[in-house]
């Protein structure tokens, strides 16, 4: 409790020193990194929790952005309208992809998520009215009224800080609810779950929905923040980002999208905008392969650490795992 | 209480279940007993719901249950251990019995109130608890409990869904002596609250538990009745009890 | 609406659909053998295009460089399964398909180091004329010689399984793995070997297909959905079903890109034909899946019972 404390006040404090030091690029980065935490922590609920191993993901996402988009686009601004639209279109295609894929499982779960996701690549990808491959560019951010303007990297960030606390704080209650113990017992042996008296599909449904509806939510966030929304947030390659994500922060750990988030970008950004003098004699090209020491770090994890940098965080504090 | 009629299922070329036909009364145990492959597991499967029935019926409480899903037959109050110990590893064994508790009583699809404030849940899991013999074990995680206190807890969670008929998979799989004796005492004391039908090897535990029995071989049913008539009976001492009890 | 035209994307559908079998049949013996989830399958794909263009390049021959690409690229393929692969076996298949994302990651990076984004491998000068099939219909020779040789591994990959012990073994594998440990089955060895023929089929694939598609760092990914939706399809562990799939994947893709907007046209305005067409046509094979999965979860043809 004490240690989610400090860390809220370190967030709260944070754009305001960034500011004062004139580094208001970093606010609307840590935006960037606390959107893609809730879209890691939907994630961690179906398949950390949840033991669903989604590869799709990022069809909710970025389902979420595009009908936020697309309002903005025709006019309807309002994030009151805008991003509960989205959370429903969301959590609508999340009941569909759901109702069908859960029918299965294993390896074919895995690869249906993945292809429904695809599916719906392609279904954006050909909307040429809306951009197709090209993408949609928005006018503004949504407006969220009150006075507040979404434009300012700030009140964004803070807003967005709201909603990823609102959302962790739904995690920590629904893990902990009646069903969240349903859904992790089902994780944990689903057979048995069926025969004390529980409908284990339909308890997997509803997480999956609930999952695909926050995913909704950051995508439509997403979409917000850049102004910008293109068919790649949809590739099937995002949801293995996501998953990146949740496997680094630890999963089925509540922090554990939080954590792989900020890490997997921080790293990028890195790698990217600050390039290692020695490192650079060395491989003049190494940022463009930013990519190949992902993979490498990845593949290291999932063979030497599989639960991620929170399980290694909570083994040094010996609390049980 | 329950009633199979000619249930039979087949896999691929073999037959696992020959038209069974069985009768479970109110309040006895009842014991299903059989060489290994004679079908036992399958029927068992068949009746709880998990295994489907190519053909035949199943009457459960005078209702047709033949279609009906494994939770479906489990909220009517037909409920099953397993004979490999399929319990939740790595929850506690309070986690354990109140999961399944928590299943009997009300919805789970409630998303907001923590369950480690429904004390009721957790009082209930502490008294089966008791009666299983593992009143000092209940903090541990399932994974650490000796095979007996594993195979205790599995009969644990089908008692804690409050079922009229029970059916008990080899419950004894495994076990020493001293864990038998300990089984064996643990149904005598739950047959007053619950009809059982019991699957076992251990004839010890089958004689003395059971007031009728039925045998099973290459799944037909060869023989059904009191103790003493199975005993006695030709065919099923040809077939199997005759190297198992000393004459 | 001729029918000339339909042969011809008919003809096309075939061709992509048998390259299509290539692909998804090395991966449905993976998963079905090793039930292990093999997203790098695509890589070994892009590798096999991109080493054929670089024999090819080297030797002057097409043929040459395509045979030469083959053993290499089974070659590559077995390392990374005695190395890495191996061990995750045993894992679970978040794991496994983390693993071997990271794996697509580092050969995707690996790729573009060593020959950089792109690569080309033009058709061969003999094959690049038409052949004239039935009067009026000409055909790219190319592309006949794609359905040929797609049909002789077809037949080859057919009697290998079904006729041949060490067919029965891994025929044996797929449907019951502990099965075949009992029977003492060399089962390191014939995962070893089974990767192998595996990425040799990719590579042939790769091969053949790169001067009719793009050679670049990421191709592999696009196929891989693809294969992975034809072995849906047609049952894990099932040739027979790898090749059932795959035809019709591609048989249904491509006729459907070529001719939905048209059938569209027919009944609705041309805007919305224009619109929704593309965009049918793109979903057409996920929805077959959905289909098929609706009523066989298992597939058509399921190896395991």
């Amino acid at each position: 409790m004490k240690r989610t404390l400090s860390v809220v006040i370190l967030l709260l404090a944070f754009p305001l020193a960034m500011q004062w030091l004139g580094y208001l690029f970093y606010v609307s980065f840590a935006s960037r990194v606390m959107i893609y935490a809730i879209a890691a922590t939907s994630l961690n609920l179906v398949l950390g929790y949840g033991g669903m191993l989604s590869f799709g993901h990022a069809a909710f996402v970025g389902a979420g952005a595009y009908v936020a988009s697309i309002l903005v686009a025709e006019g309807i601004a309002s994030a009151w309208i805008g991003w509960p639209a989205a959370i429903a279109v969301s959590a609508l295609l999340a009941w569909i992809i759901g109702a069908i894929s859960l029918r299965t499982r294993g390896v074919y779960f895995i690869m249906i998520t993945l292809a429904f996701a695809q599916m719906m690549f392609y279904l954006v990808n050909s909307m040429k009215a809306y951009g197709g491959d090209e993408g949609l560019t928005l006018p503004k951010r949504a407006d969220l009224g009150f006075g507040l303007d979404l434009g300012n990297e700030l009140v964004f960030y803070y807003v967005v800080l709201a909603l990823l606390m609102l959302c962790l704080y739904a995690l920590h209650r629904v893990v902990h609810s009646r069903f969240g113990r349903v859904v992790v017992a089902i994780r944990e042996n689903e057979a048995r779950v069926e025969a004390i008296g529980l409908p284990v599909y339909r308890y997997q449904l509803v997480c999956f929905v609930i999952a695909g509806a926050a995913g909704g939510l950051a995508g439509a966030l997403l979409a917000s923040h850049g102004k910008y929304v293109n068919p790649n947030v949809l590739h099937w390659v995002q949801s293995g980002t996501l998953m990146i994500m949740v496997i680094l922060g630890g999963v089925g750990r509540l922090w554990g999208g939080v954590i792989g988030a900020a890490v997997l970008l921080g790293l990028e950004h890195l790698i990217a905008d600050h390039p290692i003098p020695w490192l650079v004699q060395l491989a003049p090209n190494y940022q463009q392969h930013a990519n190949l020491g992902v993979g490498i770090v990845l593949l290291v994890i999932v063979l030497f650490a599989p639960q991620g940098i929170a399980g290694l965080l909570k083994r040094r504090r010996g609390a049980p795992a | 209480m329950l009633q199979l009629r000619d249930v039979s299922k087949r896999f691929g070329g073999v037959v696992a279940t020959d038209k069974v036909t069985l009768d479970v009364a109110q309040g006895e145990v009842h014991a299903l007993i059989g060489p290994n492959g004679a079908g036992k597991t399958t029927l068992i499967g068949q009746i709880s719901g998990s295994l489907g029935v190519d053909s035949g019926t199943i009457r459960f409480l005078d209702a047709d249950v033949t279609r009906l899903k494994q939770h479906e037959r489990v909220k009517a109050g037909l409920a099953r251990s397993y004979q490999i110990t399929s319990i939740f590893k790595r929850f506690s064994v309070l986690d354990n019995l109140a999961l399944a508790v928590q299943a009997r009583s009300g919805s789970s699809f409630s998303f907001w109130h923590p369950v480690a404030k429904e004390a009721g849940l957790f009082d209930e899991a502490r008294t089966i608890a008791d009666q299983m013999g593992l009143s000092e074990k209940t903090g541990a995680l399932a994974a650490t409990l000796a095979h007996g206190e594993q195979r205790a807890l599995e009969v644990g969670l089908a008692l804690a869904t409050r079922p009229k008929l029970v059916l008990l998979d080899e419950p004894m799989a495994g076990m020493g002596p001293e864990e038998s004796q300990r089984m064996i005492a643990l149904i005598g004391r739950i047959r007053s609250n619950v009809t059982v039908l019991l699957v076992e090897h251990d004839m010890d535990a089958v004689f003395r538990l059971a007031d009728r029995l039925t045998v099973l071989v290459n799944g037909r049913v060869i023989a059904s009745g009191k103790p003493d008539h199975i005993r006695s009976h030709p065919e099923v001492r040809r077939a199997y009890l005759g190297d198992e009890v000393a004459a | 609406m001729s029918w000339i035209l339909i042969l011809e994307q008919s003809l096309n559908g075939l061709q992509f659909g048998l390259m299509l079998f290539l692909l998804a049949a090395g991966l449905t013996l993976v998963f079905g053998i090793m039930d292990m989830i093999n997203l790098a399958h695509g890589s070994l794909y892009m590798l096999g295009a991109f080493l054929a263009s670089m024999f090819v390049q080297l030797t002057g021959s097409f043929v040459a460089g395509v045979l030469l690409a083959i053993p290499a690229t089974a070659l590559l393929g077995m390392i990374l399964e005695v190395s890495v692969l191996r061990t995750l076996y045993a894992r679970d298949h978040l794991s496994q398909v983390l693993a071997t994302f990271a794996l697509i990651l580092i050969l995707n990076e690996l790729v573009r180091l060593v020959w950089g984004s792109d690569a080309a491998l033009p058709m061969p000068a003999a094959l690049s004329g038409p052949v004239e099939l039935l009067p009026g219909l000409r055909y790219p020779s190319y592309r006949l010689v794609i359905i040929g040789v797609g049909f002789a591994v077809a037949a080859l990959l057919y009697f290998l399984v079904a006729k041949t012990k060490v067919g029965m073994l891994v025929r044996a594998g797929a449907s019951n793995r502990e099965m075949a440990l009992a029977m003492g089955v060399n089962i390191k060895a014939l995962f070893t070997a089974v990767f192998g023929v595996g990425a040799a089929l990719c590579a042939l694939a790769g091969a053949l297909l790169a001067p009719l598609l793009a050679v670049q760092v990421g191709m592999g990914e696009n196929i891989l959905i693809l294969a992975f939706v034809v072995i849906v399809i047609g049952g894990i562990g099932s040739i027979r079903g790898a090749l059932v799939g795959a035809v019709l994947v591609g048989m249904v893709d491509t006729i459907g890109r070529a001719f939905l907007p048209i059938l569209l046209g027919a009944f609705f305005q041309p805007r919305v034909a224009s619109a929704a067409g593309p965009a049918l046509a793109s979903v057409m094979i996920y929805l077959i899946m959905a289909v098929v999965l609706y009523f066989r979860p298992q597939g058509l043809f399921p190896a395991r019972g």
